[in-house]
């Protein structure tokens, strides 16, 4: 008996491929600017929660300082901030995600390094926040440096580079601790606040996020050093370089509109202004945005429905938020800070 | 070796005095002489177990009940500093929470479609469990297809929109299929019209099915990210049980089947299965499935899991139903054969119906150990009822002491009442069966 | 199915189309499959290393020796960041895999075995209790159970500082138990000599013992002379040796640190959650199996033995359980194999298993998911088909035995 049976699942196979490829959508192989304008939206790979950075609320609406940047690209390219789709990633699925087609940009605070250009074949084409590795511990332990940390027990969360630079920064300073590390960030955090670890460590920016979730946050303190360098950045497939422009420019954009003083408020009186370079920001003069394959408003959109970089920066995670973050490196370059708007021209 | 035995020595020489009558056989007292305190060591066992339940029980109560805080909308309900009394279980949080618990960051207007599944399935898995329903056959083609393309639409909005190049493909693959029957029913001297209905019938099933999906009902579309809690529960342990009883009937067959590559590929299937242990299957889903389809293809997040769940669940049920096939007697095969039925014809309405009807308390149990396995999607980042529960414990709005056990209890009750529900259910229908047995 | 065509075959002899032939279509079925499977594999097979090579993903699992750079919090080999490699990672998480199945097989089978007796024991009380138990724990997921130990059990132990003192060097908080660390001297090997010499006494006195009552139906108190050859004659051994001058073994203390306890042993929270968590769990499960073996023992056999004279517990431990063993065994298998897979759930509470080491962080750091999944999954499949084998193999042994 059973002849039939190898036919059925056959047929079976075919079936529940069929039903398989029901869920599955086709991303495209072509220019992702086109199949983004195809679908109507923007599909931008987020964090699956972190305060100031990109978090949803219970109705699923996202906010902060990665996910406007998303919807400034949105806005350059539909000139509709919403149509942005946002796939919560965890850490270790990001990059997948983003190199399989599911995202269209990687907008999750991830840091930028050369081996994630050259091997896993992404490019960061702007920095939107220069971060490192910092500490975070209780105050009644009376630790006022990371160097006091020997013999601590540190909770991190695993497949990050921040695991990889807790061990190299305690070896190198001949220190010893216990590790524990957890899958997700949210794990990791809780743990600590249950006084399973002395140290909590991320990046200094994840430090004052999660202190805002702790149950005593003022119990806690951010430790002065920064033992590593985070660039983050958002990220886009390796060999799409209209796309990869589109995303750089926006975040020059943003940057250039806060130093030549465009706010949300203010652009469009700004349109007349007299100063060239305004002008060419804006797009009243020269044809920029057609150029990457946009109009020529591109950068109107973006002010008007975002903001400017120091607008976005302020509302999300700066003094006119909860995590209070001071500007400091990434202040702009005419205020001794790191970021640097690429002229419009 | 029973030589070795001097056997007079068993032998009691004197007589026994005969005992005093029972001074009380029945009654209370009796009772709890008889059942609690039948001697000394007994008695030592009731006491110690009281005293167990006496350390365990009023905390517990206190906690659930007597301390519990049921109002309030946020932590300081539920902190005894500023609630002013020891505080235990905090259901206010539950009740604050309940519609992200049960439908995840779902919109909030389009709430009343997951309450259409839920009914939808509630209908379904009533239709068939229960013995005595009318016309169960339609209940099954219900559950198996109707529910689930249902389901399909109302949850993620339908609208597919496959376009009219993929109809046409689809006409023109399925116009050769129909041709391929015929065909080798004309090769098989068989009817040629018989097979071409059949064709017909299966072209006209998907091409209805993935109609249905393609239509645009007019509802909105909800990407699955925004799905969680109870929902993605109930929706991952559906999914198995939909996905694994055909596929695991069918691996069954396989299993028993005379075809040796066949057989090797079944037990293969099965044996590979059941030897690893489920959060594996979830991570390869996840992390590999994406690998394995063309470059400019992906797979919904949320598809991965139930995927990876299909395929587990799939090999136990394999083994369930193989072994009602085996306790099919040897005389039904053989009647059914005697009748002239070919391997499909016996097997649908001779021993399947049979075989699967023994193992219905089998099934049930696969499906409570599936269902309870439904949790570890967590693992993997689905936000199940337990991932929700994890989130919402760590919401500052709520930071309470006792936020983490609430969640818990609440998480624990859900789970404890569906699949003990479900084992009572089992227990019935196999003390039902083994009455039809005693004959 | 052949059946049928013999009969037609029979009655009209071979003038019959080959299509029909049974083993043909059989062959064509078959074909067929492995065609489909062989298809799906190659697809499968394409898009992978096309996609592997897109994202610019290694291959091979040359990784295995590349330097780990993480740490683990439990190691029973040496491992460190700078100085060990993926491979080395990969032991330390199997390590840690079969520590906590192996402990957790053994407390859950006492455990087990006692609920399932009490089950059907003839005190109400007693019965009921057990029934809630097993009722309650095989109804609820096991990650929720292993969270609720983790989070809302050990979560609330006290910082270092305010550690429990437990007395004999035992302090219990929220970096978990310590306990005192067994130093050893030169001259510690007569301690597990001794114990050694006493398992091999006790074996012989046991043979004897049984020689002696089947001989002469007198009994010896086998248990009483078991401890004392199996714990007495290593004390006897340790206080001799500390009396001569020469302590074989002595204890380093735990003592307070500036964070937390330094020296001694340390047991991993993690550990604990996650080891009470399978055991409890899986001892709802084998009780329910020890349950169901006693009760296939016909209760002729019972009220024989009571017949005979034998006490309750002799029964219990003579009659019964040998026999229910035989029903009992291959499920109790199963479900030791359960426990084993179900450690993998140590994951969603940080114990560094051979999935949170290994499919966890170094699936992470290198990416290389394909080998990651085939060498984690070859290795519980190599488990649960070893166990299968020696069961099939017990199987068979006891099988003869049955009369």
């Amino acid at each position: 008996m059973g002849e039939y049976t190898d036919m059925k699942k056959a047929l079976v196979t075919i079936a529940f491929g069929l039903t398989a490829s029901l869920f599955a959508t086709a991303a495209s192989a072509q220019a992702t600017l086109n199949s983004v304008k195809q679908k109507g939206f923007l599909t931008c790979g987020s964090n699956t929660g972190l305060a100031g950075f990109g978090v949803p609320d219970a109705q699923g609406n996202w906010t902060g300082l990665d996910v406007e940047f998303c919807r400034a690209i949105a806005a350059a390219i539909f000139d509709d901030p919403t149509k942005v789709r946002f796939i919560p990633l965890a850490a270790k699925d990001r990059f997948t995600a983003l190199q399989s087609g599911e995202v269209d940009v990687l907008s999750r605070n991830s840091t930028a390094t050369m081996s994630r250009e050259t091997q896993l074949g992404l490019d960061f084409p702007a920095v939107n926040y220069f971060d490192g590795q910092g500490f975070m511990v209780r105050k009644k332990l009376g630790v006022s440096s990371a160097k006091e940390l020997n013999g601590a027990s540190i909770c991190t969360q695993q497949g990050t580079t921040t695991e990889l630079n807790l061990a190299d920064y305690f070896r190198a300073n001949n220190m010893k601790y216990e590790v524990v590390a957890f899958a997700t960030s949210d794990e990791t955090f809780k743990a600590y606040d249950s006084g399973r670890c002395d140290a909590f460590t991320t990046d200094a920016s994840g430090l004052y996020a999660e202190r805002l979730r702790a149950s005593a946050p003022d119990d806690h303190i951010v430790l002065p050093e920064i033992i590593s360098k985070e660039p983050l950045a958002p990220a886009v497939r390796h060999g799409d370089n209209q796309w990869g422009d589109i995303v750089k420019f926006t975040h020059m954009a943003m940057l250039n509109a806060e130093e030549l003083g465009v706010t949300k408020a203010n652009v469009e009186q700004m349109k007349t202004a007299d100063n060239p370079e305004i002008k060419r920001l804006l797009g009243t003069e020269g044809k920029f945005g057609e150029a990457v394959g946009l109009t020529n408003d591109w950068a109107v959109r973006i002010i008007k429905h975002v903001g400017n970089y120091g607008e976005s920066f302020e509302r999300n995670i700066g003094e006119g938020s909860r995590l209070k973050i001071k500007r400091g490196q990434n202040a702009l370059w005419t205020k001794g800070g790191l970021q640097y708007g690429i002229p419009v021209r | 070796m029973s030589a070795a035995v001097d056997m007079s020595r068993f032998v009691r020489s004197e007589k026994v005095e005969a005992l005093p009558p029972p001074n009380l056989a029945r009654g209370p007292i009796a009772w709890v002489r008889e059942n609690l305190f039948s001697g000394p060591f007994n008695t030592i066992l009731t006491l110690a177990v009281l005293y167990l339940l006496y350390v365990i029980i009023p905390p517990i109560v206190d906690f659930l009940f007597i301390n519990a805080v049921w109002t309030g909308s946020d932590r300081d309900a539920c902190r005894a500093e500023t609630a002013g009394h020891p505080v235990g279980a905090c259901w206010a949080f539950v009740i604050d929470k309940i519609n992200y618990f049960v439908y995840g960051s779902y919109p909030g207007a389009e709430r009343w479609r997951v309450d259409g599944f839920f009914i939808l399935l509630a209908v379904g898995v009533a239709w068939l469990l229960w013995l005595r329903a009318p016309r169960r056959d339609l209940g099954a083609v219900y559950f198996f297809w109707l529910f689930p393309v249902l389901s399909y639409i109302l949850l993620t909005g339908g609208n597919m929109d496959l376009g009219g190049r993929f109809w046409l493909g689809f006409l023109a693959v399925g116009l050769l299929f129909v041709a391929v029957m015929g065909l080798a029913a004309y090769l098989l001297k068989a009817s040629i019209r018989s097979a071409v209905i059949i064709g017909a019938v299966i072209l006209a099933v998907i091409g209805l099915t993935l109609g249905l999906v393609d239509i645009d009902w007019g509802l909105d579309h909800v990407p699955t990210s925004l799905w969680g809690g109870i929902l993605v529960t109930l929706l991952v342990a559906t999914v198995g049980i939909v996905f694994s009883l055909p596929f695991g009937v069918l691996l069954a067959l396989g299993r028993r089947s005379r075809l040796p590559i066949v057989r090797m590929g079944s037990v293969i299937f099965i044996e590979f299965v059941r030897g690893v242990p489920l959060i594996t299957v979830l991570i390869m889903a996840n992390t590999m499935l994406p690998l394995f389809l063309p470059g400019d293809m992906t797979v919904d997040r949320l598809a991965r899991p139930l995927i990876g769940v299909a395929f587990f669940a799939s090999a136990y049920m394999a083994e369930v139903v193989r072994g009602g096939l085996q306790a099919m007697p040897k005389g039904q095969y053989e009647g059914a054969m005697s009748l002239g039925l070919n391997y499909p014809q016996m097997m649908i309405f001779i021993i399947l119906p049979q075989a699967l009807r023994i193992v219905i308390p089998g099934i049930v149990n696969t499906f409570i150990g599936l269902f309870k396995d439904t949790s570890l999607v967590a693992i993997v980042g689905i936000f199940d009822l337990i991932k929700t529960i994890e989130a919402s414990r760590i919401d500052p709005e709520w930071a309470a002491p006792t936020i983490s056990y609430t969640g818990y209890a609440f998480a624990a009750l859900f789970y404890f009442i569906f699949c003990w529900g479900m084992s009572r259910y089992s227990l019935g229908v196999e003390r039902r069966l083994a009455a039809g047995q005693n004959r | 199915m052949s059946a049928v065509q013999t009969t037609v075959s029979q009655a009209s002899p071979p003038k019959r189309s080959f299509l029909y032939d049974p083993n043909i279509r059989g062959y064509f079925y078959q074909g067929l499959l492995v065609f489909v499977v062989s298809y799906l594999f190659y697809m499968a097979a394409t898009n992978a290393v096309e996609n592997l090579q897109r994202a610019k993903i290694a291959s091979g699992f040359g990784f295995l020796e590349n330097t780990a750079g993480f740490d683990i919090s439990q190691t029973l080999i040496q491992f460190s960041a700078a100085g060990s490699n993926y491979g080395e990672a990969f032991v330390v998480g199997l390590l840690n895999t079969l520590v906590v199945s192996a402990i957790g097989i053994f407390f859950a089978t006492f455990l087990g075995f006692a609920i399932g007796i009490a089950r059907l024991s003839s005190n109400w009380m007693v019965r009921k209790v057990a029934m809630v138990y097993v009722e309650l724990l095989r109804n609820i997921p096991l990650l929720l159970q292993l969270l609720f130990w983790y989070i809302a059990v050990l979560g609330p132990l006290p910082q270092p500082r305010n550690s429990v003192e437990m007395g004999a060097g035992f302090f219990l908080n929220s970096r978990g138990l310590f306990m005192p660390r067994p130093l050893y001297a030169s001259d510690a090997w007569v301690i597990p000599t001794a114990l050694l010499i006493g398992i091999v006494g006790t074996i012989v006195f046991r043979r004897w013992a049984r020689a002696q009552q089947e001989s002469t139906g007198r009994q010896y108190p086998v248990g009483l002379v078991t401890l004392g050859l199996v714990v007495g004659l290593p004390v006897v051994a340790w206080l001799v040796l500390a009396l001569v001058g020469a302590n074989p073994v002595t204890f380093e203390m735990p003592e307070k640190g500036t964070f937390n306890l330094r020296g001694g042993m340390q047991i991993l929270p993690e550990f604990v959650a996650l080891l009470v968590g399978l055991t409890t769990y899986t001892a709802a499960f084998i009780a329910e199996v020890v349950r169901a073996g006693i009760l296939a023992v016909s209760k002729g056999q019972t009220e024989a033995s009571g017949s005979l004279g034998l006490k309750p517990g002799q029964t219990l431990r003579l009659v019964v359980i040998p026999q229910a063993m035989r029903v009992i065994v291959p499920p109790l298998t199963s479900q030791y194999l359960n426990l084993t897979k179900n450690s993998s759930l140590a994951v969603a509470i940080g114990y560094p298993d051979l999935v949170q080491v290994f499919m966890g962080t170094v699936l992470n750091q290198t990416g290389q998911a394909i080998e990651v999944v085939v060498i984690t999954m070859g290795v519980y499949l190599t488990i649960s088909l070893v166990t299968s084998f020696v069961m099939n193999v017990y199987n068979r042994r006891v099988a003869i035995v049955e009369r």
